[in-house]
């Protein structure tokens, strides 16, 4: 069971989190813009790597807030978090990268 | 079993024994004594019986073979209340009265309940220590000593470890006096923790451990007051120093399962810790160097040694020199190559090995009825493979050692092949110091005190297979290499043979290693055979098999804790639930709810009460508990923009006071969820969901709110607790609403459908009134404050007794819904319907975007041929047909045949006065007046494809 550092919460056993998948897998501005190839890409292919991985959590058991981190998927050592905490309403999301 | 081993075998001094307190015993019927201290295993030895049950498929005679984990043969059933299966006589405790029968690998699951309480412990440290014997306690001083906290666990009653079972010298005295001394120093740290008779039995993600704790198995089988019987101890912890020790190595050669052959540790523990001498003459078998402290253990405690062999040809000449003076012969560059006894071993049978291993020169025979083999050792690596520690072979060792750490873990002493005393304790004494170090505690590493007894060992000579006299490896089947799975050296030679190349492939064609035991004795040997059949240099190129947790069998009470019954789950009722117990609703689950199903009256069962409670909502008023239903504040400016992106339809221009259906996507098209959605204020919006999915739903709107748009001015708040909900349905519902809210102008132009009011009821309880219908019938959804929620039941009954208000479930509900076609999301719809499938386009917006808009282009969700909500007739209208039913076109197609489709909802109509059921049917909508055949056990069912709304088509009755 994972240990992971919620921003708001500080650590927390992985029971109390949602996994949200890959980061940063914005929903597209304008669906209809994009070929099916495209769309499909967006809702079925993910990325799988051996190694750090960019990942959302949620911290549904206590706050509640998404945020990032990035995870060795062979290790499970957690690399890095990070939250929207710091960036204003209406400002691009965080990025993160392994 | 011979005469002379019914004679006491109990030594007159020594062990870690109370001897003023005998203890009288039963093992498969037959009454003995033991003393306190005894384990099941050292009290049947004492009393001369050496055998446990039968081999489980060979049915060979098999006796005890070890002292501890490791055992494969001893597998016992404790009687109590609640009998406990596979226990370990190695392990077991003595107790007064302990009962217990010997089990042939197969334990029986005890029916009767288990009352005793089993509880769970959630500890941070910041050094764990996983073994108590002599590395493990070096490692908890030195990490005590620094300030960290400290766990340390053992699975013995007492620490010591190898110390209990040796007789070192430490700081001066006898190694236990030392070991008193550390406890003595650990138990007065303020942050260190000792467990003992604990078992850590599971290394998970960062540094997660589980550490099964037994407080009361040793006083007996029945419950104590007060205490719980086990722990489950959840340990998190910055540092684990691993002090398992080593498990002592079977060898493999002809007969090796005879009872009377046993581990030479072992003996050297039934000796001085338990003093019990498991034979009075013995003959030793070694690869190594530590059995010859066992040939010297026996014949102090008076049995006869009449020779020790060892593989080696030349061992270190101080202990040759120290067994000869104690009247052993030593047999170098040799082997015991056969054994002879029926039941027991009678003698051994001695042979030269040359440097392949062959066997050269003649065979002696030597009587005796104990052998005692010490096949080397292997570390106890299995937690630290559980961590994701590497591993690698030792040739100097003959071990699998820990290599690469994965975690934030190091082993110490034996665990890692160090097996002197003064090794171990330095190394503990190390690991310690650098864990607390490293967990942010730095302190010096402790000097190691002065010690003796314990020598470095010199080079072992493994043998891992001892030829047979005859024959080859595929002739060899009573050289056992799994006791446990009666596997010899023959089944590895078939395994090989059939192409099996892996160790992993070889455990799962032979079983080896899969027993309760796991391999941790034999696995190595195993490992070795393979090596040596497969012409392999060594094991090394051969490798472990994969190490799993539970270390030893867990149980599921355990596991359980105290999270069983009614503590499994919680369980949620409504503030109505008393008057739906007392009115003798049976109730259904829905999700953890409590929800009433339909109220049987005397004489009914579920079919004529749900008849009857259709026919009120249809004739005349009923009542039904919607509480359940989730509700969701949806507040701030934009909450009608965000309503806008998750729901299919329009709700921004929604106006205040009305009510709009719902339905909600994922983004790739599929139906989530839906229900009615009300706007109270510009900003304020109350969501309802279906019951089973409330939660969610919210996680689903925080998710869209927090990650894509986050510049959203909208917050979500559950108050599906707050508030209770009350249906009041049917053509005569006006009549009980107007009674009930005085102040309410209920004609249908002043409160038309779809629209809320709030009021004060008669009572002055203040309630929010909606005109929403799950029935097609006139209706209204009356919601007050949870606390009033009973009392506001109990007053919609009252108002409408003398209008005959009939109470009704959610079987009601479902048979409502369905004659007017409404689906149910997760029972008419599972994941791979849109709502163009159900039907529903015009739920869909075309204006707006929305999530899942776009996948309503992709070339599957457009195909012709989907899956498509229809309504079902059977031919015969007293057939019901069963939920779950496939559909087909052709009843005599030849199996296996494609389906059609699949019924999703089928009920008793009293409106149609006929059964009908809903189905998914590919096409479905252009099969109208189709027949369609449900093939089933009983027969097949013929249905007729109809429209989904069976009732009320026009929609006439929702105004009354």
């Amino acid at each position: 069971m994972l240990l992971i550092a919620c921003p708001w919460c500080g650590e927390r056993e992985e029971l109390e989190f949602h996994y949200g998948g890959q980061a940063h897998v914005g929903h597209p501005a304008d669906p209809s813009a994009l070929s099916d190839d495209e769309w499909g890409e967006y809702l079925f292919v993910r990325d799988n790597p051996k190694g750090p991985f960019a990942e959302r959590w949620s911290h549904a058991a206590g706050c509640r807030r998404w945020f990032n981190v990035v995870r060795d998927t062979v290790t499970h050592e957690i690399l890095a978090v990070q939250s929207n905490r710091s960036v204003a309403v209406g400002q691009p999301k965080p990025v993160i990268t392994p | 079993m011979t005469t002379s081993h019914l004679l006491s075998s109990r030594l007159p001094h020594g062990g870690r024994l109370d001897r003023s307190a005998p203890l009288r015993f039963r093992y498969d019927g037959v009454e003995y004594t033991g003393l306190r201290g005894d384990t099941l295993a050292s009290a049947l030895l004492a009393n001369g019986v050496l055998h446990a049950a039968p081999s489980l498929y060979r049915r060979r005679p098999r006796g005890v073979v070890t002292a501890g984990v490791e055992e494969p043969n001893a597998l016992v059933q404790i009687d109590g209340p609640c009998s406990e299966p596979m226990q370990l006589a190695t392990t077991v405790e003595l107790y007064e009265g302990l009962t217990a029968t010997s089990l042939s690998g197969l334990g029986r699951l005890d029916p009767n309940p288990d009352e005793s309480v089993y509880d769970k412990m959630h500890v941070h440290t910041d050094v764990l220590v996983v073994g108590g014997g002599p590395a493990g306690l070096a490692a908890a001083l030195a990490a005590g000593r620094s300030g960290a906290r400290v766990v340390l666990v053992d699975d013995q009653p007492e620490l010591g470890g190898s110390l209990l079972s040796g007789q070192e010298e430490i700081d001066g005295g006898p190694a236990l006096d030392w070991v008193q001394a550390v406890r003595a120093e650990l138990s007065a740290q303020a942050d260190t923790r000792i467990l003992t008779r604990s078992t850590a039995t599971g290394y998970y993600d960062h540094n997660f451990l589980l550490v099964a704790e037994h407080r009361t198995d040793h006083l007996g089988p029945a419950p104590v007051p007060g205490v719980s019987r086990q722990r489950l101890w959840h340990v998190r912890a910055r540092r684990v120093v691993l002090a398992t020790g080593s498990h002592e190595r079977p060898m493999v050669f002809a007969g090796n399962d005879l009872p009377g052959v046993m581990s030479a540790a072992a003996v050297r523990s039934y000796v001085n810790r338990y003093a019990v001498l498991p034979g009075r003459r013995a003959v030793v078998l070694t690869t190594n160097d530590h059995a010859y402290a066992t040939a010297l253990a026996l014949v102090a405690a008076g049995a006869e040694v009449p020779a020790l062999v060892d593989t080696r040809p030349e061992p270190p000449a101080g202990l040759v020199e120290a067994a000869r003076r104690a009247g052993i012969e030593v047999l170098t560059g040799s082997a015991v190559v056969g054994t002879r006894g029926d039941a027991r071993v009678t003698a051994v049978r001695i042979a030269a090995l040359d440097a392949d291993d062959a066997i050269a020169g003649t065979v002696r025979e030597l009587a005796c009825d104990l052998l005692a083999v010490s096949g080397g050792w292997s570390p106890a690596v299995q937690l630290w493979s559980q961590s994701q520690g590497s591993l690698r072979y030792d040739e100097e060792l003959a071990a699998f050692i820990p290599a690469q750490a994965a975690q934030r873990v190091e082993s110490a002493g034996a665990a890692r092949g160090v097996l002197d005393l003064a090794g171990c304790l330095d190394d503990g004494f190390a690991a310690g110091a650098g864990a607390a170090g490293q967990a942010g505690f730095p302190i010096a590493v402790p000097a190691t005190p002065p010690n003796s007894g314990d020598a470095p060992p010199s080079r072992p000579r493994p043998v891992w297979i001892v030829p047979g006299e005859n024959g080859d490896p595929a002739d060899w089947q009573d050289h056992f290499v799994d006791l446990q799975r009666d596997a010899t050296v023959a089944d590895v030679q078939r395994a090989i043979r059939a192409g099996m190349r892996s160790a992993e492939h070889i455990k799962r064609y032979t079983t080896i290693g899969t027993a309760h035991d796991q391999g941790k004795a034999s696995g190595v040997s195993s490992t070795g055979v393979i090596a040596r059949l497969l012409g392999a240099r060594s094991p090394g190129e051969i490798g472990t098999t994969t190490f799993r947790g539970p270390y030893v069998p867990v149980s599921f009470a355990l596991l359980a804790g105290r999270e069983r019954g009614k503590l499994f789950d919680p369980v949620r009722t409504t503030a109505v639930h008393p008057w739906h117990v007392e009115h003798g609703a049976v109730f259904e689950n829905v999700g953890q709810w409590k929800r009433p199903w339909y109220y049987p009256q005397p004489g009914e069962d579920m079919e004529a009460a749900v008849l009857r409670e259709c026919r009120a909502a249809r004739e005349g008023v009923a009542v039904m508990d919607a509480t359940t239903l989730g509700k969701i504040d949806v507040i701030g400016p934009d909450a009608g923009v965000f309503l806008n992106r998750v729901y299919t339809n329009a709700f921004a221009k929604l106006a205040v006071g009305s009510a709009r259906y719902g339905v909600m996507c994922r983004a790739d098209g599929m139906v989530f969820d839906d229900g009615v959605t009300l706007r109270l204020a510009d900003d304020h919006y109350v969501m309802t969901t279906t019951t089973g999915n409330a939660a969610g739903v919210l996680d689903w709107l925080e998710e869209w709110s927090q990650t894509e748009w986050p510049e959203l001015r909208v917050r979500f708040t559950s108050v599906t607790e707050q508030w209770a909900t009350v249906a009041v349905v049917g053509p005569r519902s006006r009549e009980v609403v107007a009674a009930l809210a005085p102040d309410l102008d209920v004609t249908n132009d002043a409160f038309p459908f779809m629209t809320a009011r709030e009021t004060r009821l008669a009572s002055g309880v203040p309630a929010r009134i909606c005109r929403i219908s799950f029935s097609g019938e006139l209706a209204y959804e009356i919601n007050v404050a949870s606390w009033y929620g009973l009392a506001t039941w109990e007053s919609v009954i009252q108002a409408g007794e003398p209008l005959g208000i009939t109470p009704y479930g959610t079987e009601t509900m479902h048979v409502l819904r369905a004659e007017k076609g409404y689906p149910i999301v997760g029972q008419d719809t599972d994941g791979t319907v849109t709502p163009q499938d159900l039907g529903m386009e015009w739920v869909v917006s075309k204006q707006k975007d929305f999530v899942g808009k776009r996948s309503f282009q992709r070339a599957d969700t457009a195909r012709g041929d989907r899956r498509q909500l229809v309504g079902l007739l059977p031919v015969d209208p007293a057939v019901l047909l069963p939920e779950g039913a496939q559909l087909v076109l052709n009843a005599e197609a030849a199996v296996p045949t494609r389906a059609l489709g699949h019924v999703t909802s089928s009920y008793r109509s009293a409106a149609l006065g006929r059964t009908f059921a809903l189905a998914l049917v590919s096409g479905g909508r252009e099969r109208l007046g189709e027949t369609v055949y449900a093939p089933l056990p009983g027969g097949v069912i013929a249905a007729t494809i109809t429209d989904t709304v069976l009732y009320d088509s026009k929609g006439t009755r929702r105004d009354g």
